[in-house]
């Protein structure tokens, strides 16, 4: 099985390769089109704004390419939130896969934002994606955007106000937080996405 | 304080002061002896539920150089919780270079003390999430002051600043996070300096975490119940076994304290 690991030009992907392997996966990190398209699985990272990530994905000719990934394709934290229409981070118009607008959190008497740290999250239906996980597995989050509740929601996380941790649309999944810093929980999670059909 | 519209975990996270390419801990920052090999420990704590590890290289202020980064690769490919490198980072590029190696936060001290620009240049870089700055404070004449170089006994020096002043001021730069070691109670084994935490909860609204001076496993419930600190940090007691962190994890979650478990 080949697996492309997308560049999107984030600092800390050695974490994600490392959690790859550890699974057996011999990842492979790049921005060519022709790998990425041809991969049995697409990973999309990312760290830092979403402004940048899109600017570096267009520079790049990605941005057709991954809305037409026929494979699996799971996007982690700042890869989950590209898969949307658009983010009010610096109002960055995003990939338009799933549907809806990523928005700031809000910060309120004890609930500091950005959302760092372990958190649950609450399954909304059952999917090959949660196999094996228990009801409300930790997992851990680094973020200041967050998605909207949906159709495509797999499991939601509350920090404030509730939101969409895992989603998934047809082959496009997504994890709002770091599955490759996520424990035992999080292996669960990354192991299952390679095992998607 | 209860976190209803959250379940964010409050963390536990065993320190590893490295030196030499070895675990050591002193007693009140001096005295160091060797607990064990980096990589041996990481991989006990992470298997053992800790939240997330720090690693101190201690000497690397004091001798002038930024952190040996070897070593940073090899515990990003052992653990799969998040990990924090502190010790000589004295520019964006020594951050990156710790960053693309696998850390998920850097840690800077004596550097931010002598260059405060340099927390902000790091938070424009890398976000505020991956940047803490570490606090080593003492009471001296009755006010809480921060000591810079604390490494290495014989280098260790005073800033001129006060730590409630500093406090405030890193967290106006953009710092994402506060380690407040407490030196008073650094390696007595005699509680938290919860006073004085309490003093840095009210001034700010990022994360703090308590360092210093765990003893037992009550203390560790005192600190989130008194202090509303988002973690504490801890080293002897973790690496003697005085206080297994899964045991540790269930006094807590019995307490009311929200822990992963």
């Amino acid at each position: 099985m080949t697996l492309a690991i997308i560049d999107s030009g984030g600092a800390n992907i050695g974490s994600v390769i490392h959690a790859l392997k550890r699974l057996g996966a011999e990842p492979v990190f790049t921005s060519a089109a022709d790998t990425i398209r041809t991969a049995d699985r697409v990973l999309l990272p990312g760290v830092g704004a979403a402004g940048a990530a899109m600017t570096r994905l267009r520079e790049l000719g990605l941005i057709q390419c991954i809305r037409e990934l026929q494979q699996p394709v799971l996007g982690i934290c700042l890869g989950m939130q590209l898969l949307f229409e658009e983010s009010t981070e610096d109002d960055t118009p995003c990939l338009g896969i799933i549907p809806g607008t990523l928005q700031k959190m809000k910060s309120s008497e004890g609930i500091r934002v950005p959302h760092m740290g372990w958190n649950t999250t609450t399954s909304q239906r059952a999917d090959p994606l949660l196999a094996g996980l228990p009801e409300k597995p930790w997992y851990y989050f680094v973020h200041s955007y967050c998605a909207p509740i949906g159709p495509e929601t797999l499991a939601t996380c509350l920090h404030g106000e509730s939101f969409a941790a895992i989603v998934r649309q047809g082959n496009f999944c997504g994890a709002q937080f770091h599955p490759e810093r996520s424990a035992r929980h999080g292996a669960r999670l990354l192991a299952n996405f390679l095992e998607l059909t | 304080m209860t976190r209803k519209a959250s379940n964010l975990a409050r963390r536990i996270i065993p320190c590893l002061d490295v030196r030499d390419g070895e675990v050591v801990k002193g007693i009140q920052f001096r005295d160091h002896r060797v607990m064990g090999g980096i990589i041996e420990l990481a991989t006990r704590y992470s298997a053992e539920g800790a939240d997330e590890l720090v690693f101190y290289d201690i000497t690397a202020s004091p001798q002038g150089r930024s952190v040996d980064s070897d070593w940073v690769s090899l515990v990003a490919e052992v653990i799969d919780i998040p990990f924090c490198v502190a010790g000589g980072i004295r520019s964006v590029e020594d951050a990156r270079k710790v960053l693309q190696r696998g850390a998920d936060k850097i840690s800077i001290n004596t550097p931010a003390v002598q260059r405060p620009g340099l927390i902000n240049e790091l938070v424009e870089e890398f976000g505020s999430q991956c940047v803490v700055v570490g606090v080593d404070s003492v009471l001296q004449d009755g006010v809480w002051t921060t000591r810079q170089m604390t490494g290495i006994p014989d280098q260790m020096q005073q800033t001129g600043r006060t730590t409630l002043d500093w406090i405030e001021e890193v967290v106006q730069r953009g710092a994402g996070e506060i380690v407040l070691n407490c030196m008073g109670s650094d390696g007595t084994r005699q509680g938290f300096d919860i006073k004085q935490l309490k003093a840095a909860r009210e001034l700010v609204n990022v994360p703090l975490i308590a360092s210093g001076g765990a003893g037992n496993a009550s203390h560790f419930i005192e600190v989130f119940e008194q202090a509303d600190v988002d973690g504490a940090l801890a080293a002897t007691v973790f690496h003697n076994n005085k206080v297994p962190i899964p045991a540790l994890k269930e006094m807590l979650s019995a307490a009311g304290i929200g822990v992963r478990l």
